[in-house]
């Protein structure tokens, strides 16, 4: 009997109090965003960007780049994602753009191939597809934006050691883990650039800081113990290049030792402005996210197909083509100095 | 005066015991949690259909359907366990390893079929293990099924590492995906049916579901009474690992992709399902039609709030609260009540005291 009562009263509090809820919030949620979508006469201009997770300042940075540019065409922006980056976390959404019939979908793939079914029922539902920052197999999108190549990355570090240490004298890398594909790929490239181009720099030795901190830290501490001579390093990953930064910063290596490599602005800040680190590089998720956007745009409007040698505009950034496999490249690696550091937040 | 001030006491409670017991049979079906649930869920899909743009496609159906299947799948030996006030909390473990398992054989070139069944096979043995640790040793399986969830998941994603596996043969992954022909009902709800109608037979009408009931209520007398408390619930750990295999081949063959770390999390999102759906998680009380409009409910909720722009922390939040509140709310409303009794019992005695005077 009491169970009887209490499960009666139970049920009538929390059918009108959810009712209440969900009515308030679909409510209110659809007033603000079910404008545009379905439009069949003209084109499509809803784009929707879909990071890896949301909550990640590159991507916020990105997300930007992207509002900025559907702002410039005017077309609708949405950003959707999951809170984390795991691999079958972004499906839903992916399906939810679908159901809502968007122009595009522009995505950075947490897994190269667990999004790929839902991507390609996307293509089918109409939805053009366009990847950036991180690929899926080429079979699953429409486009790939790239933000840099291997070669490129490999160069601007090259060439900003080489700059800093006066073209001449011993080198180290610091690198993340020792299987880790696409640093390995780049510090080959980096020592085939500094054989043909830097013959006084000498690559003495990798070393590997599994990209944690504190590893990378006493990876920093070891090299220039066991170096006296070395001029500077080169650290192709954003923890290692962090921790190599802050041990220099305060010790009497500071300013001695030049360090480089890919980081992101937030990261460097202090130690830019401190004078331990003159330049370093990445791209600019902001132009990424822009280029992005536009690209999304020509493939709504038919014009591109993603058949290597289509050529579009992307506003400020210029003409682009598109390369082998539907890629498209951004550019060289963009560089960070005391100078321009201050208009990033990412 | 002296001789009529005692008679309201005892005359109340009996009033009221018997009000609550003389409501038409229709109104005590209807005014029961789970069909507090099934109204919601109605509610909510009928709000949806009205004010959620493109809710109404066919292909809302089939993503929803599609993605909520493993936890409805876990949803029904979990609601088991849960009524015998135990917990497995190593399912979505389960899911992973046996997602490996058939990635790692598939590679090694077993026909599918094969790789799958002994998936399954190895989601039936870690059940038998967290059973054996339940019942033989005598552990709580809150304890034990934290150990085999980190267990389980190390050895998973220890066995294929940080790649995946995601070239399955296409019969079988268009088989875990496509549709029942000339419906928007994906084909894995096919089992999930069959699945449910045998479970709601075991639970509802079975003298083995009674006897679940019983050891949730009360361990000790359902011992009493003749139920093998630990053999029951062995073969409940044992249901829960193997259909748990089940959901693992089915979503590597959802998401073409058989990796350590899938479905991580799952296993809240189905307790919490089950929990929404009337289950008590102090045992003894649940039915499962309640837990399957749970799952629905959580389901179209995510479904609609995304549609709807929602972004996936508000979504969280809200399936939180939602949660917390039917939780929460029971013991609530349960302790708002006996401070009522205790008030007009003491107001009662106010007046015996005041009129004897």
């Amino acid at each position: 009997m009491f169970t009887k009562q209490r499960s009666r009263r139970f049920g009538v509090a929390i059918t009108a109090a959810a009712a209440a809820t969900v009515l308030a919030l679909t409510g209110c949620a659809s007033s603000g965003d079910g404008g545009g979508d379905g439009g069949g006469d003209d084109a499509n201009l809803s784009v929707t960007f879909l990071p890896k997770n949301l909550g990640n300042p590159y991507f916020d940075t990105s997300s930007a780049g992207g509002q900025e540019a559907v702002e410039e065409f005017g077309g609708e922006f949405a950003e959707v994602g999951p809170t984390e980056a795991s691999p079958t976390s972004q499906v839903s959404f992916i399906q939810t753009a679908a159901q809502q019939g968007v122009g595009a979908l522009v995505v950075s793939a947490n897994d190269p191939e667990a999004i790929c079914d839902a991507l390609d029922e996307a293509s089918s539902a109409g939805v053009k597809v366009v990847t950036f920052d991180s690929d899926t197999n080429p079979e699953c999108r429409d486009l790939f934006i790239n933000q840099a190549t291997a070669e490129g990355i490999a160069k601007v570090q090259v060439d900003l050691i080489a700059e800093q240490i006066g073209d001449a004298g011993q080198i180290a890398v610091l690198s993340a883990s020792a299987n880790a594909t696409n640093q390995n790929a780049w510090i080959e490239m980096m020592e085939e650039e500094l054989a043909a181009s830097h013959p006084d720099i000498e690559l003495v030795e990798v070393v590997y800081g599994d990209d944690d901190d504190q590893t990378s830290f006493d990876k920093t501490a070891a090299l220039l113990q066991t170096y006296p001579e070395l001029k500077g390093i080169i650290s192709p990953t954003t923890v290692g290049i962090a921790a190599a930064a802050r041990y220099l910063s305060t010790s009497e290596y500071q300013g001695q030792v030049a360090l480089t490599g890919l980081g992101t602005p937030n990261q460097m800040r202090e130690y830019v402005e401190d004078g331990t680190v003159t330049a370093f590089a990445l791209w600019n998720p902001a132009d990424l996210g822009y280029l992005a956007a536009f690209a999304a745009q020509a493939l709504i409007t038919g014009e591109v197909t993603g058949e290597e040698g289509d050529t579009f505009e992307a506003g400020k950034l210029g003409s682009y083509e598109v390369g082998a496999d539907g890629t498209v490249l951004l550019g060289d690696p963009y560089v960070f100095d005391a100078e321009n550091i201050g208009d990033f937040d990412f | 005066m002296t001789a009529t001030a005692p008679a309201p006491v005892p005359n109340t409670r009996p009033a009221r015991t018997y009000a609550a017991y003389s409501r038409p049979l229709w109104r005590r079906v209807l005014l029961t949690r789970e069909s507090a649930i099934i109204g919601l869920l109605v509610v909510v899909i009928a709000v949806s259909l009205a004010v959620v743009p493109n809710f109404d496609s066919p292909l809302t159906v089939t993503y929803l359907l599609r993605d909520i299947a493993p936890i409805l799948l876990i949803a029904l030996p979990m609601t088991l366990i849960i009524i015998t006030e135990e917990i497995d909390l190593s399912v979505a473990s389960i899911v992973g390893l046996s997602s490996v398992m058939t990635g790692i054989l598939t590679q090694a070139g077993w026909p599918f079929a094969l790789a799958a069944i002994t998936a399954i096979l190895v989601g039936a043995i870690a059940g038998v293990v967290n059973g054996f640790l339940v019942t033989v040793v005598g552990l709580p399986s809150l304890a034990v099924t934290i150990g085999t969830l980190a267990l389980i998941r190390g050895i998973a994603v220890g066995l294929l590492g940080t790649t995946a596996v995601t070239e399955f043969p296409e019969f079988w992954s268009d088989l875990a995906k496509d549709n029942i022909p000339g419906t928007p009902i994906p084909g894995i709800m096919i089992p999930f049916v069959v699945l449910a109608i045998a479970f709601a037979i075991l639970l509802h009408f079975t003298p083995f579901g009674r006897s679940l009931y019983a050891i949730g209520l009360n361990k000790d007398a359902a011992s009493f009474s003749g139920i093998d408390v630990g053999r029951t619930k062995f073969w409940l750990f044992v249901m829960s690992g193997t259909i748990s295999g089940f959901a693992g081949v089915y979503f590597t063959l959802l998401y073409n992709n058989a990796r350590g770390d899938n479905a991580t999390g799952l296993e809240l999102q189905v307790i919490a399902a089950v929990l929404l759906g009337g289950v008590s998680i102090f045992g003894g009380r649940g039915a499962l039609h309640g837990v399957i409009a749970g799952v629905l409910l959580i389901g179209v909720l995510g479904s609609a709030l995304r549609l709807a722009g929602v972004t996936s922390d508000i979504i969280n939040v809200i399936t939180g609260v939602l949660l917390v509140l039917s939780v929460v709310s029971a013991s609530l409303l349960a302790w708002l009540r006996r401070r009522r009794i205790s008030a007009i019992g003491k107001k009662k005695e106010r007046e015996l005291a005041a009129s004897s005077s």
